[in-house]
């Protein structure tokens, strides 16, 4: 019993020693607060985060009375939240169908998405090239390990109609070579990435996003041509809380400072 | 008067009762209303397309198949090692007694990578591996790894309980009558304790046949060779909560069904 008592006290104090933080710097807020309280609240897509996280600091700087506070998560799980009644100022998706669904919802006005970066598909290889893949052929070597997103998700879908462009290119069963090779369609991104970084798969798809975010990996481009173009958009849901500063923001994410961050992020600018 | 009101009658007549009765509602309740409500939720036309889907029985097949594996392993290797933590005394079994009962705590994502950074290809032990030309990552062998590796300590405890239970007395009588370790073994420890390994073994594959982060980074997912229930689940909510739903069921009914018949294996044996 004395033991139980002990483990009880150091769990207790675990546990004020973790709440300390948080109340910090719910005393930092505050003072914000007291010139001029404005927050910001956006939704953003999980794959927005750093590009984003520096977005919104540039915007603090220049929009000092502004806080901006960012939920990253899986597009689908923010429209979800929004849908159940979580009202942000800006929501911005990976993909169209999320907003699309939103807008047919009433939630977003049906002229307010704009598409305010691309992302596009790559191959990214571990740093030691173990299968020595050189050119997006080398895929369809038998034997190869290939890891892509599965195909209900939108990652692993583009990747597949990627492969069927590239038919025109290396063969009409060059999809087909390439899609024998995999070993595991992963449930999403970042789970593609982790088994390219630890070496277990020889190539994997992702998006050029994601292989700026990952820079130790080798990538392969894919052409244009036969790319996938993935389009971003952004919009300021109807109940936006404030929706002049949500306008204020998106207009910045639009500029070229804004879409100079995305670029340096691996997205393409739709404002170059 | 009705059935009903006897009971409530009977409740009523003895008031400490709901001290009882009243917690073990609220946890029956959360235990059960979500099942509830996922059969309800299920129950649509659409249910039996999804739950008779090729990749819905294949990925049945699969776990059933390497769940029923890991036991299997489990009580191979669990059985003498639980005897071992059980009735030996020797240097360092604490120590070993905290590392069966870690990945019990550990989150299976962390298992999965462990297992990844341990015996995948470019994990510690990979070269090793790869010489014996054996490639783990992306293989059923794996699913049975990651499975083993998160549910066997369910197995080692219980036993490891059973067999602590069993009077010192009987062992040490056995050992003056002649017997030897093996003897003793077969025919005092192993009948004595065969309720808790038989409960071990059950905790075990079902926690197995459930096994998922651990499976999704060790072993990936892909349907007929890697993809078990829990994955086709999790991947089954990107095309829609219909599938998702239905082969939940399908795993709820399964486990029910398998449940009952070892429950009743153990009654029959009982009596």
């Amino acid at each position: 019993m004395k033991h139980l008592a002990l483990i009880f006290i150091f769990i207790a104090i675990l546990l004020v020693a973790c709440g300390q933080t948080p109340t910090s710097a719910q005393v930092g807020a505050t003072a914000t607060e007291m010139t001029q309280p404005m927050t910001l609240t956006v939704f953003a897509a999980a794959s927005l985060t750093d590009a984003f996280t520096e977005i919104g600091k540039a915007f603090e700087v220049s929009h000092p009375n502004v806080s901006v506070v960012f939920s990253f998560a899986g597009s689908q799980i923010l429209r979800t939240q929004i849908e159940q009644g979580a009202e942000p100022d800006i929501f911005a998706s990976a993909n169209e169908l999320e907003m699309d669904t939103l807008v047919s919802d009433g939630l977003v006005a049906a002229d307010a998405p704009q598409t305010f970066v691309t992302n596009k598909l790559v191959i990214v290889l571990p740093p030691n090239n173990p299968a020595d893949v050189q050119t997006l052929a080398d895929l369809a070597r038998p034997g190869l390990k290939l890891v892509l997103a599965a195909s209900d998700v939108p990652a692993g879908k583009y990747t597949r109609q990627v492969l069927e462009n590239l038919n025109g290119l290396y063969g009409s069963d060059f999809s087909t070579k390439v899609l024998a090779n995999v070993v595991s369609d992963e449930e999403n991104i970042r789970l593609v990435l982790t088994k390219v970084q630890l070496g277990e798969a020889d190539a994997g798809s992702v998006y050029a996003s994601d292989a700026v975010a990952a820079p130790d990996l080798l990538t392969l481009p894919i052409p244009d041509p036969y790319n996938v173009v993935a389009e971003y958009p952004i919009a300021a849901p109807v109940g936006a809380p404030s929706p002049q500063m949500a306008a204020t923001f998106i207009a910045y994410v639009l500029s070229p400072d804004g879409q100079a961050v995305m670029e340096k992020w691996g997205f393409t600018p739709v404002n170059p | 008067m009705s059935a009903l009101g006897r009971f409530v009658q009977r409740l009523a007549s003895r008031k400490a009762n709901w001290l009882f009765i009243l917690p073990s509602l609220v946890l029956l309740g959360l235990l059960g209303l979500p099942l509830l409500a996922l059969i309800w939720k299920a129950a649509g036309q659409d249910f039996f397309a999804y739950a008779l889907s090729p990749s819905a029985l294949s990925a049945l097949r699969l776990s059933l198949l390497t769940s029923t594996i890991s036991t299997a392993l489990a009580v191979a290797a669990g059985m003498p090692l639980a005897y071992i933590l059980a009735r030996w005394h020797f240097w360092g079994k604490s120590a070993l007694e905290l590392l069966v009962d870690l990945p019990v705590v550990l989150p299976p994502s962390a298992a999965g990578l462990a297992l990844l950074v341990a015996f995948g290809r470019s994990g510690v032990f990979g070269p090793e591996l790869s010489a014996l030309g054996i490639s783990l990552p992306f293989t059923t062998a794996a699913v049975v790894f990651a499975q083993t590796f998160v549910a066997a300590p369910l197995f080692v405890r219980s036993a490891k309980t059973g067999f602590s239970e069993i009077d010192q007395q009987l062992e040490e009588a056995a050992f003056a009558e002649g017997a030897d370790e093996i003897q003793l073994f077969r025919h005092v420890m192993f009948p004595l304790a065969w309720r808790s390994l038989l409960t071990g073994s059950i905790l075990t594959w079902t926690r197995a046949l459930g096994e998922f982060g651990a499976t999704i980074l060790f072993a990936g997912n892909l349907e007929g060779k890697t993809q078990t229930m829990p994955l086709a689940i999790y991947l089954g909510l990107e095309r829609g909560l219909g599938v998702a739903l239905a082969l939940s069921v399908v795993l709820v009914v399964v486990s029910v069904i398998l449940l009952g018949v070892i429950r009743r294996l153990e009654r029959q044996n009982k009596s």
